[in-house]
């Protein structure tokens, strides 16, 4: 009885003894025509209002970034007749189109997984997938686990995050060119013993911008124009091409 | 220098794409063929989504058929009348066409939709045309061998609906265009291609038109098929790249003229079986992805995307 007292007690305290100051490079991504790629440095620090806690184990930092979820579906081919068909597929219902996670050490050693579960925190977690009806639909979201982290879109950086003094925190993400427009979710998570002590969250907005933006506006939204308009160009380009040609012949 | 393209959602090295422009446009300028054909797959191994690939070059089609048509309109070798007969079915087979493509692609079988389209039709093409070229080498070694008839004249001009061709110097029914023109229709939704490389045999061998105003007519027809197909694409898939088709243009515009000079240096013949052996190449690589098994079994497809 005395024990469940303490537990409450203890619980009753702030939680927040410890908690996380955030920065970051850019506050948003801006995919332009000569879009590469980008680089975002994801740093902050631990902020105590008491002496670090040690004995309650060591302190961890863990950095996810999630891209907007999509539903997938996988297909598997199978040879019929000679060729190779797609022939059975598993409706994935939720997987992130970018997924990152940083540590700032051994995964088991900063999150322990029952935290991971709860906050849904590594790549496998971050996919759910129900009502598959195919057996072995495990297999297909391990192909989409590979496929992804093949084109960098999955990327487990294990020991990433530079934690200096159990205060300092940094680390970068590389977005590649790949990327889908929408909001990414950077979430920071502060472990003790593979507990989460504390948790923040932010939104970096991923957009075409400039001529990205209009054309993919146009094409979405009024098509026939935007068909019109590539018709347009390539007669123009032809006709061009017929007069430039008959300059040169002269 | 990369080039993030809007529609297709990825980024491309700038002078990969107008170097595969400018290959083509020097094969075309060469042979006197669109080039769809192989601009189609070679988007594909350069990792444009399949739906891109194949909508955006139709619209690279329009320009490079757009320039070879006023060339053939100021030589007076168009025949408009069986050109809008011919168009008027690849309307309609082009719109039957883009049915089937979005079935399948809801099915997720595009990929392999195509793939046997190109390597069944590049595979007969490149084989008849290696056959052919390589006889008229044989023959012109030889002389004196008699040109074979052609035997189905007979059953095109028993078909009613006759209708007068004076350009072609024609009298058949409209059916046996109407139907070629269906074909091609199809060919350029599903394919992504004109179709030149379908419809210019069928107008020599099948209707018996004149060779000169074969290819001048057959682009007439290219144009406004592969202008509708772009257009069908564009407003029911959104796949039409702009971005992407100006630099194919360019690529293919500059490399046409080339190809032109490139072309006039070598004989016909042996022209016909560079064409046929390139043909045959393509449909190869094609055909050994089919049967080959792929180093991953699985694909995906996000929703929204292809």
């Amino acid at each position: 009885m005395i024990r469940v007292i303490l537990a409450l007690l203890l619980l009753a305290v702030p939680v927040h003894s410890e908690t996380i100051v955030l920065g970051l490079s850019q506050d948003s991504v801006s995919i332009t025509a000569s879009f590469d790629g980008s680089d975002i440095l994801i740093f902050g620090a631990v902020s105590r209002d008491a002496p670090e806690p040690l004995e309650k184990g060591k302190l961890g930092v863990i950095i996810a970034v999630s891209g907007p979820d999509q539903s997938v579906l996988v297909y598997r081919k199978a040879r019929r007749m000679g060729i190779w068909v797609n022939t059975s597929e598993v409706a994935v219902d939720s997987a992130p189109s970018f997924y990152a996670v940083a540590t700032s050490g051994p995964l088991q050693d900063v999150l322990s997984d029952t935290e991971d579960l709860r906050n849904r925190i590594t790549i496998p977690r971050a996919i759910r997938s129900v009502g598959a009806d195919v057996s072995d639909s495990d297999v297909f979201t391990q192909a989409l686990i590979r496929i992804r982290a093949k084109d960098s879109l999955f990327q487990m950086n294990s020991g990433a995050v530079d934690l200096e003094q159990d205060t300092l925190f940094r680390t970068s993400f590389r977005l590649p060119a790949n990327l889908i427009e929408g909001d990414y979710l950077a979430r920071i998570f502060l472990t003790r013993g593979g507990t989460v002590i504390d948790s923040h969250s932010t939104v970096i907005p991923v957009q075409k911008v400039g001529l990205e933006r209009w054309l993919y506006n146009l094409a979405h939204l009024q098509p026939f124009l935007y068909g019109l308009l590539s018709l347009i160009i390539a007669v123009a380009a032809g006709w061009a091409a017929s007069v430039g040609a008959a300059a040169l012949k002269r | 220098m990369q080039l993030y393209l809007p529609i297709a959602e990825v980024s491309v090295n700038i002078f990969l794409i107008l170097g595969l422009g400018g290959l083509v446009g020097v094969l075309s300028g060469m042979f006197g063929v669109g080039g769809g054909f192989l601009i189609t797959p070679l988007l594909f191994f350069v990792g444009i989504p399949p739906a891109v690939a194949v909508a955006t070059s139709t619209n690279q089609i329009v320009a490079s058929s757009f320039s070879a048509l006023l060339a053939h309109l100021k030589r007076r070798t168009v025949d408009l009348r069986m050109g809008t007969v011919l168009l008027i079915g690849g309307l309609a087979g082009s719109t039957l066409g883009l049915v089937i493509f979005n079935h399948l692609r809801s099915l997720g079988q595009v990929d392999l939709l195509v793939s046997l389209f190109y390597v069944v039709f590049l595979g007969i093409i490149g084989a008849l045309m290696l056959v052919e070229s390589l006889n008229a080498l044989l023959k012109a070694r030889k002389p004196g061998g008699a040109r074979k008839t052609r035997k189905h004249h007979y059953w095109v001009h028993n078909l009613p609906l006759k209708i007068k061709f004076r350009v072609s110097g024609l009298y058949i029914s409209v059916i046996p265009p109407l139907i070629v023109g269906v074909l091609v229709g199809i060919l350029s939704a599903i394919m992504g291609v004109g179709g030149g490389f379908i419809m210019v045999p069928a107008m020599i061998y099948l209707l018996g038109m004149p060779t000169k105003v074969v290819i001048g007519t057959s682009l007439f027809q290219i144009i406004f098929v592969t202008a509708y197909t772009t257009m069908l694409h564009a407003t029911t898939n959104y796949t039409v790249d702009i971005m992407l088709a100006l630099l194919l243009i360019v690529g293919g515009v500059i490399g046409a003229q080339v190809g032109t000079r490139i072309g006039m240096k070598l004989k016909a013949e042996s022209l016909r079986i560079l064409l046929a052996l390139l043909v045959l190449l393509v449909c190869g690589k094609l055909g050994l992805d089919l049967l080959l098994q792929p180093s991953e079994l699985y694909s995906l497809k996000a929703a929204g995307a292809l």
